[in-house]
């Protein structure tokens, strides 16, 4: 197998972390287990596909109420955590999301245009941004910072690089979370998100006993900045979801032996990781 | 911490664009609100509108991303030479050097509400509103980021109402890591039908002009902000001296009962800071004037800071302005700073007896060595600044 990026030279002067827990969640591959065999390369995948995830640390009730990106993102949260063997309430947590809660953000909409007086005050609440940031602080009893931002078509890496910075700056554990949702109505003609996916990571500043891989990194400023391309079949498939900048790290991280890819933050200046 | 250099700041709000009308107002008690005369079926509450939106041109080369937000954010960027700065910085460390951390809370929403009130016979957008940058939260970074010409990494914090102060944060962050030499941070969240009817859906907005921690407080006016701060590693007179991020845990759009989230936060940012709460001269408060905020902060006031230490929420003079109500008052708490003038609170007659000593209703005029700003938003997101006269780094 060849692996172009390998023969870069990859210079960081920034510590390495190192990857406790990793999630990927998507009908089709609703763990990272099964869908790290399909990043891969390998022709595998759930049948029926699931229609959403169904978080256990929501009450039943909930579990069916609560919006798909908080569903998404307690779903990934939750799996990443549980892999990575920290406890969540002591994890400072970053989410990001290109796009938000896109139902939502439809139904808010059409309801100002017709009715506005009958906007639900349950609806607009779960449509700020960082309403599944909420749901799992509240979730989990975790009072540490929490964040939620958003980058466009570079919102993973965006994200990714403010949890590598808390904990490095910070020498702490942290939780990575990204999620987007299915356009829907009139939005669709002019923004693009199909299905559901979301990822998680849970970065640590020091190699601990659940420890997957080794990542370096490094903001890379040579022009222009070009998107590691995809390998596998699985991967290619979800790109119509507006968190596909994370596939080509959560293919890296699929694939054996040490990997490199290149996630751009802006025209200008890319995310470069290695990982081991 | 290190302290983080404040080289340039500007705020654009209800009561005017830039510094010198907003220190202005605050002086004299010239409050920005006016009634409800936003969108086709106002609600009976009062606004803090900045004037003059509507007829705004952004130049051709920005006009792609045109909407109210964006125009406000040029409106802010416009003002006190903020422009100027950002390319000095820019030319002196590369664009590639300079990262954009923004807050903002709805973005552009407004113009997809607009372009759902105008759909084609089809039923899809109007073909003057079909732009994925603008219907998109990253809206805002978008904007700035092009406007002022920078090429590094660029991101919208979106954490409801701490939004535009946790951008001090992750700025400091990235520039204590080397991953940024300079950041141009900041927010601005306008006014629109989202944030109107669904803060009146969860029966939070006031049919008067807000009242903070008045006894008979009934609710929020809600407003639009923009501003912006430069900030770097060279010395200078204004510095971020600490800041402090937390959960409540609790719920969604209520605080914490006994402000144990904020009171984390504010713990942290002095910790940062090195500072103990006697050295506080001013602290700018979240102060919406709804019930449980006021009631939640007067108690956590009360029992943290010293009976010297003046305390006042500011609003009163531009309304809750949201994602940038941590610019906002972040550059209130740098004006005085800067001038020595610690606001009073606006509207409010007969202070909640919760109140300690410190919440003030009138402005007095100090030596502010070091100011705290408090953001606490839905989610149970909180974020405490700590500002202070440029000391040795």
């Amino acid at each position: 197998m060849i692996h172009l990026d390998n023969n870069d030279d990859f210079q960081s002067d920034m510590p390495t972390v190192f990857l406790d827990g990793v999630a990927l969640w998507a009908p089709r591959w609703p763990g990272w287990t099964l869908a790290q065999a399909a990043l891969r390369g390998e022709d595998v995948a759930q049948d029926p596909p699931a229609k959403r995830p169904a978080p256990l640390m929501l009450p039943p009730t909930e579990r069916r109420r609560a919006p798909d990106s908080v569903a998404l993102a307690l779903e990934v949260a939750s799996q990443a955590v549980q892999d990575s063997g920290h406890a969540a309430a002591a994890l400072p947590c970053v989410f990001t999301s290109a796009q938000g809660d896109l139902a939502i953000n439809d139904i808010m909409c059409q309801t100002l245009a017709e009715s506005p007086a009958l906007l639900s005050p349950t609806k607009f609440h779960n449509s700020v941004h960082n309403a599944p940031a909420g749901y799992w602080t509240m979730g989990t009893g975790c009072m540490q910072s929490s964040t939620a931002v958003a980058a466009f078509e570079f919102s993973f890496a965006a994200g990714l690089l403010e949890a590598l910075s808390l904990c490095v700056a910070e020498q702490r554990a942290v939780l990575l979370v990204g999620c987007d949702t299915q356009v829907c109505g009139p939005l669709a003609g002019v923004t693009r998100s199909e299905g559901l996916l979301g990822v998680a990571l849970v970065i640590a500043p020091q190699r601990g006993p659940r420890t997957q891989a080794a990542l370096d990194w490094v903001l890379d400023t040579r022009a222009p900045a070009v998107r590691t391309p995809l390998q596998s079949a699985a991967a290619q498939s979800l790109t119509g979801n507006a968190m596909n900048d994370a596939l080509p790290l959560f293919e890296a991280l699929a694939r054996p032996g040490p990997q490199q890819a290149c996630l751009p933050l802006s025209s200008r200046t890319s995310l470069r990781v290695r990982v081991a | 911490m290190r302290p983080l250099n404040i080289s340039a700041y500007t705020a654009t709000c209800a009561v005017g664009v830039g510094k010198a009308p907003l220190l202005e107002a605050l002086r004299s008690g010239r409050s920005g609100l006016r009634p409800n005369d936003f969108g086709a079926s106002p609600l009976p509450t009062w606004i803090g509108r900045v004037d003059g939106l509507e007829f705004l041109a952004l130049p051709p080369e920005l006009a792609a991303l045109d909407c109210r937000n964006n125009r406000l954010a040029w409106l802010a960027l416009n003002a006190d030479g903020f422009i100027d700065a950002v390319r000095a910085a820019r030319e002196r460390y590369g664009a590639h050097r300079v990262a954009v951390v923004v807050g903002t809370s709805t973005s552009s929403i407004g113009e997809t509400e607009d372009a759902y009130a105008s759909l084609d016979a089809e039923g899809h957008f109007p073909p003057h509103t079909r732009e994925p940058r603008v219907h998109t939260p990253h809206s805002l970074g978008l904007f700035v980021q092009a406007a002022l010409g920078l090429t590094g990494p660029a991101v919208t914090v979106a954490t409801a109402c701490s939004s535009s102060a946790k951008v001090f944060g992750q700025a400091e962050r990235m520039l204590r890591l080397g991953l940024a030499d300079a950041a141009v941070v900041g927010g601005v969240d306008s006014l629109c039908g989202s944030i109107l009817f669904g803060f009146n859906a969860l029966g939070l907005v006031s049919s008067q002009p807000s009242r903070p921690f008045d006894v008979d407080r009934n609710g929020l006016s809600l407003g639009e902000a923009g501003g912006f701060a430069l900030l770097d590693r060279t010395p200078g007179p204004l510095q971020l001296w600490g800041y402090g991020e937390s959960s409540d845990a609790h719920h969604m759009s209520t605080p914490h009962p006994q402000g144990l989230g904020a009171e984390r936060a504010l713990d942290e940012a002095l910790g940062r800071a090195a500072l103990n709460v006697a050295q506080v001269d001013y602290v700018n408060l979240h102060g919406t004037a709804s019930q449980k905020n006021d009631e939640v902060e007067a108690a956590l006031v009360a029992r943290k800071y010293g009976a010297h230490t003046h305390a006042s929420s500011t609003k009163g003079w531009a309304g809750h302005t949201l994602g940038a109500a941590g610019i906002l008052e972040a550059a209130i708490s740098l004006l005085a700073v800067e001038s020595g003038w610690m606001p009073g609170i606006l509207h409010t007659e007969r202070l909640d007896p919760l109140c300690g000593p410190q919440i003030r209703r009138e402005g007095a005029q100090g030596d502010v060595r070091c100011a705290v700003s408090h953001s606490f938003g839905f989610g149970g997101n909180n974020c405490v600044l700590v500002l202070g006269r440029g000391r040795a780094m």
